[in-house]
């Protein structure tokens, strides 16, 4: 049914009508509005049978998710940025123990400093823990992603995570078809548990293994993964048959097959960059864009395919591995091996700055004009940082560095002197 | 277009409840805030884009066609007109005139016609008890764009306080007296005389 | 009037099992237990953990018809008991991590009432450091929501499995290898360390109670009882680790019952906050019998055996007095 709802709601109807048996998570922006109505869909007895669970921490949070999982329960929890490093040793515990857990990561920036708007920075930080991290570009596909994530994480017995953009994805009304619950049923069947906790047939679950086995135990979370790759485009099939819509898949390609340079992004920003894309191929620039949906596993060999003919790739990431350089456009790369196809890296979006029609523009016409260096930071204010850098230069005790900025910027009242 | 107001004002729901409008008549619409950390008092924007087709992107709004200011006390302080469409609308939550503002410049660069003053927290007050502004002014963003017809307005409201109805009404009455009140304006009553007009 | 009689042995139980009725008798007296953790596993000689774990999982299988699920933090016990390839754990049995024991069992519970197995009950273990230190967060949630989670800690005072260092239980003046006998302060300083049996019994749960692995009988009742409630349960069991403690793999029970009698380790059971029994002590005994049985008090001692640290064994004596008059667990006659 078609509703002008908000992100976080239209996730919480979906994960409602997947029918999840126990529901925990601790609040932290901007995931709040995801799990706040789910409680009440709980409370209100229309979500049952279900347990909601308040808890006191993210790592209490993914840790009731374990035990409820463990017991042969769907589990579902959701967070973002500070909170997915909190529970950071519980993510890989579950990703170990190889538990169907769904969690949705409202992605959002990690501190210091302290920043509540959207980036990648999170979902990055978790990529090797053994989680499938499947990117919505919408929140249709944020919705439609959450139903996919249950029955692939139950048929691979391996935790899932759909991440949205925070405030950006969570926060904006739009139109959404929300599927019916007998859609949904007819997708995803009751959760078999491959293991479970049960006093009829009791089994130890979490045991130590030592140097004779661990290779092996974690050979088996990588034979998973490699599963998936081939599952995730299959279930995606199914879907589009079943609701009628494309969503999901490991990447998916917009007038990217007779382009030249190549535009391989994440999440929302899609959408940004296919206008941008429209409009500079109406200026007769060759180019197109390739989304990466599944960014865990990733997915090497359809990247590669998707590129292969490009003259150069433009890779726009919201995050960066300080003092090196980007993330997704290190993977992507990965895919391109051999092949004399540039990578260059746009690190754009940090923190929740806006990533306008105009920037891109102007990256990929320097892109276009073979101009563009192997690392950007897209509108950086170059003058901001090198007054900082000479006031560091300067004094030994030059102060905190974010407030400097702050208040050069105007936006922090002058300190005594 | 975007909307301006402070924290408490419900510029947030202003914008959602335009999409739904919008939803409502079969359109496209896009609605988001720009979130600084939630208190009341604080600057707050919002985004709201229509269209016929699927909108695809992110960016906030940075070349409006119509604006909306809940609190006129942020003229001084933020640049709310930046990027407005030379034929842009700009509809004002106030009881004074765009010249009192000291706005008056304003109806230079822009179309007069397009330039509208509606005394909405009044009218909130009169009819909710609250003097909450936004659906009041979306009921003016409907006379004087036409972007949204009126009795779409009406819907979202309804449907967005469904489950208090005498808050639902209240807005739907005072939505459609900002309606009847800018479409005067623009047939050229002057704002003052219209506050002295009987209430609807 | 009848009044109860009580048998007392030194080091075993025998006279007590043989001369009560059968269904007095405690569960590790029945050949048909549950051997929760059975043999094989790999703890050291004399662990009082071990003992302890096999005390009240056998004494909650069997007060629960053998439906029960456990779940176990990272320590002595989950190590010991589940060398790679094996397990010694015989019950439906669950290891995530560290500091989350208790919310795991959240879990597990809600999933079991989700799933409308009523009849299946949990149990959360963790050692000292799993409950007061790491696991204090998740152990507070789980006691603030009520959740219907018995858990038990296995307190030796320090974490033993990463090789005796100092945890938010250890005694003032022991030592440990990050509170060493050096210094004008040796060991543990004093003013620190939580009382958790208070800090459960502040979080008003259904049921808090003490035991010892020195009084099996003691402690399989507070397991039976424990498991008559519902909502959040709380068991602290003081069990000495030969090891950490530096003392005789033979003395274990022993030095747990000297625990008690000095008034250092005071036994009773509270409900919603307010102890409703207390056992007293029945032959008080001075601190200084308890400490000298272990090599972690050794420096309070000279070869002799007297006090070489007269002020910190005084000291000691001051808390054992507090708790027995905190507690009442000497009737009026005895030592104030």
């Amino acid at each position: 049914m078609l509703r002008q709802i908000e992100g976080s709601r239209a996730v919480a109807e979906v994960v409602a009508s997947c029918r999840p048996e126990v529901v925990c998570a601790y609040p932290i922006s901007p995931q709040t509005h995801i799990i706040e109505a789910l409680g009440s869909l709980v409370k209100a007895g229309d979500l049952s049978p279900c347990e909601f669970i308040n808890v006191e921490s993210e790592f209490a949070a993914m840790s009731v998710a374990i035990g409820a999982s463990a017991a042969g329960a769907r589990a579902f929890t959701a967070t973002s940025s500070q909170g997915l490093l909190f529970m950071m040793e519980a993510v890989y515990n579950a990703g170990g123990l190889g538990l169907p857990i769904v969690m949705t990561l409202a992605n959002r920036a990690i501190g210091a400093p302290i920043n509540i708007w959207n980036d990648h920075s999170d979902a990055m930080a978790v990529r090797d823990a053994g989680w499938v991290q499947l990117f919505a570009e919408t929140n249709q596909e944020a919705a439609d992603l959450h139903i996919q994530a249950f029955r692939l994480a139950e048929e691979l017995s391996l935790p899932v995570m759909v991440c949205m953009d925070g405030f950006i994805l969570t926060h904006a009304s739009e139109r959404v078809d929300l599927p019916t619950q007998e859609q949904v049923d007819a997708y995803l069947p009751p959760f078999q548990p491959r293991q479970r906790l049960d006093p009829d047939e009791p089994v130890s679950i979490g045991a130590m293994v030592g140097p004779e086995a661990f290779e092996e135990v974690r050979f088996i979370a990588h034979t998973r993964q490699q599963q998936a790759l081939v599952r995730i485009g299959d279930l995606a099939e199914e879907f589009a048959e079943a609701f009628g819509r494309d969503s999901g898949g490991l990447v998916h390609q917009y007038r990217s097959a007779d382009a030249e340079t190549v535009v391989v992004a994440l999440g929302s920003v899609l959408g940004t960059i296919k206008d941008v894309v429209d409009s500079s191929r109406d200026r007769g620039m060759r180019i197109g864009v390739v989304g990466v949906t599944s960014f865990r596993p990733f997915p090497i060999d359809a990247l590669r395919a998707a590129l292969q003919h490009a003259r150069r790739v433009v890779v726009v990431e919201k995050a960066f591995s300080v003092g090196f350089g980007g993330v997704l456009s290190t993977d992507v790369a990965m895919s391109l091996t051999g092949l004399p196809i540039p990578v260059a890296t746009v690190v754009a979006g940090l923190g929740g700055r806006p990533i306008t029609k105009a920037s891109l523009q102007t990256l990929f016409e320097t892109a276009d004009r073979g101009e563009l260096e192997r690392l950007t930071f897209l509108d950086l204010n170059r003058g901001l940082v090198d007054r900082e850098l000479q006031r560091i230069a300067q004094s030994r005790t030059s102060g905190p560095s974010a407030e400097n900025i702050l208040r050069d910027l105007g936006t922090v009242a002058s300190g005594i002197g | 277009m975007r909307i301006h107001g402070r924290g408490g004002q419900g510029v947030v729901t202003a914008a959602e409840l335009l999409a739904v409008a919008a939803f409502e008549e079969g359109r496209f619409a896009q609605a988001f805030p720009s979130f600084g950390s939630e208190r009341t008092g604080a600057p707050v924007v919002s985004y709201c884009r229509l269209d016929e087709r699927q909108i695809r992107t992110r960016e906030p709004v940075v070349a409006p066609d119509a604006l909306i200011v809940l609190d006129p006390t942020l003229v001084h302080q933020v640049d709310l007109f930046s990027g407005l469409s030379p034929e842009g609308f700009v509809l004002v939550n106030t009881t004074r005139t765009f010249d009192a503002l000291g706005l008056g410049s304003l109806l230079d660069r822009f179309r007069e016609d397009r330039l509208v003053t509606v005394p909405a927290s009044e009218m909130a007050q009169r009819h909710t008890g609250r003097p909450v502004p936004n659906a009041v002014l979306l009921g003016g963003f409907a006379a004087v764009t036409a972007e949204v017809s009126l009795s779409a307005v009406v819907t979202a409201v309804r449907d967005r306080f469904g489950s208090e109805p005498s808050v639902a009404e209240g807005n739907v009455a005072a939505a459609a007296a900002a309606y009847a009140y800018v479409r005067q304006q623009m047939r050229g009553v002057p704002g003052e005389a219209m506050l002295s007009a009987p209430p609807d | 009037m009848t009044v109860p009689v009580r048998f007392y042995q030194v080091g075993s139980f025998a006279v007590g099992n043989r001369l009560v009725p059968g269904a007095e008798r405690t569960v590790q007296s029945d050949p048909s237990r549950t051997n929760s953790l059975t043999c094989g596993h790999r703890a050291c000689q004399g662990c009082g953990e071990a003992l302890g774990a096999r005390y009240a999982l056998d004494a909650a299988m069997r007060a629960t018809a053998g439906r029960m699920v456990a779940v176990n933090a990272t320590g002595c016990l989950e190590v010991f008991s589940t060398p790679y390839p094996e397990s010694s754990w015989q019950i439906a049995w669950l290891h995530s991590l560290f500091g989350n024991a208790p919310a795991v069992a959240t879990g597990v519970a809600a999933a079991l009432r989700v799933k409308g197995r009523h009849d299946v009950r949990v149990v959360g273990q963790a050692g000292d450091g799993g409950t007061v230190d790491i696991g204090f967060g998740c152990l507070s949630g789980m006691f603030e929501r009520n959740d219907d989670v018995l858990f038990i800690c296995y307190d030796n005072q320090a974490y033993m499995n990463t090789g005796v260092q100092r945890s938010g239980a250890t005694p003032p003046a022991a030592r440990t290898a990050t509170t060493e006998t050096v210094g004008p302060e040796p060991g543990n300083p004093f003013g620190q360390g939580k009382n958790m049996p208070a800090l459960a019994m502040a979080h008003e749960i259904p049921y808090v109670a003490t035991a010892t692995v020195a009084d099996l009988h003691d402690l399989e009742a507070k397991v039976e009882r424990a498991m008559t409630f519902h909502g959040a349960r709380y068991l602290h069991i003081l069990v000495p680790c030969p090891l950490g403690w530096g003392a005789a793999p033979c003395d274990t029970v022993r030095i747990a019952r000297l625990a008690t009698q000095t008034g250092l380790f005071p036994l009773l059971e509270a409900e919603h906050g307010e102890v409703v029994r207390v056992t007293k002590i029945r032959r008080l005994a001075p601190v200084a019998d308890y400490l000298r049985l272990q090599g972690r008090f050794a420096h309070l001692f000279d070869g002799t055996g007297e006090p070489a640290r007269p002020d910190i064994v005084a000291a000691l004596q001051e808390l054992a007095d507090r708790t027995i008059r905190r507690y009442g667990l000497v009737d009026d006659g005895g030592r104030p």
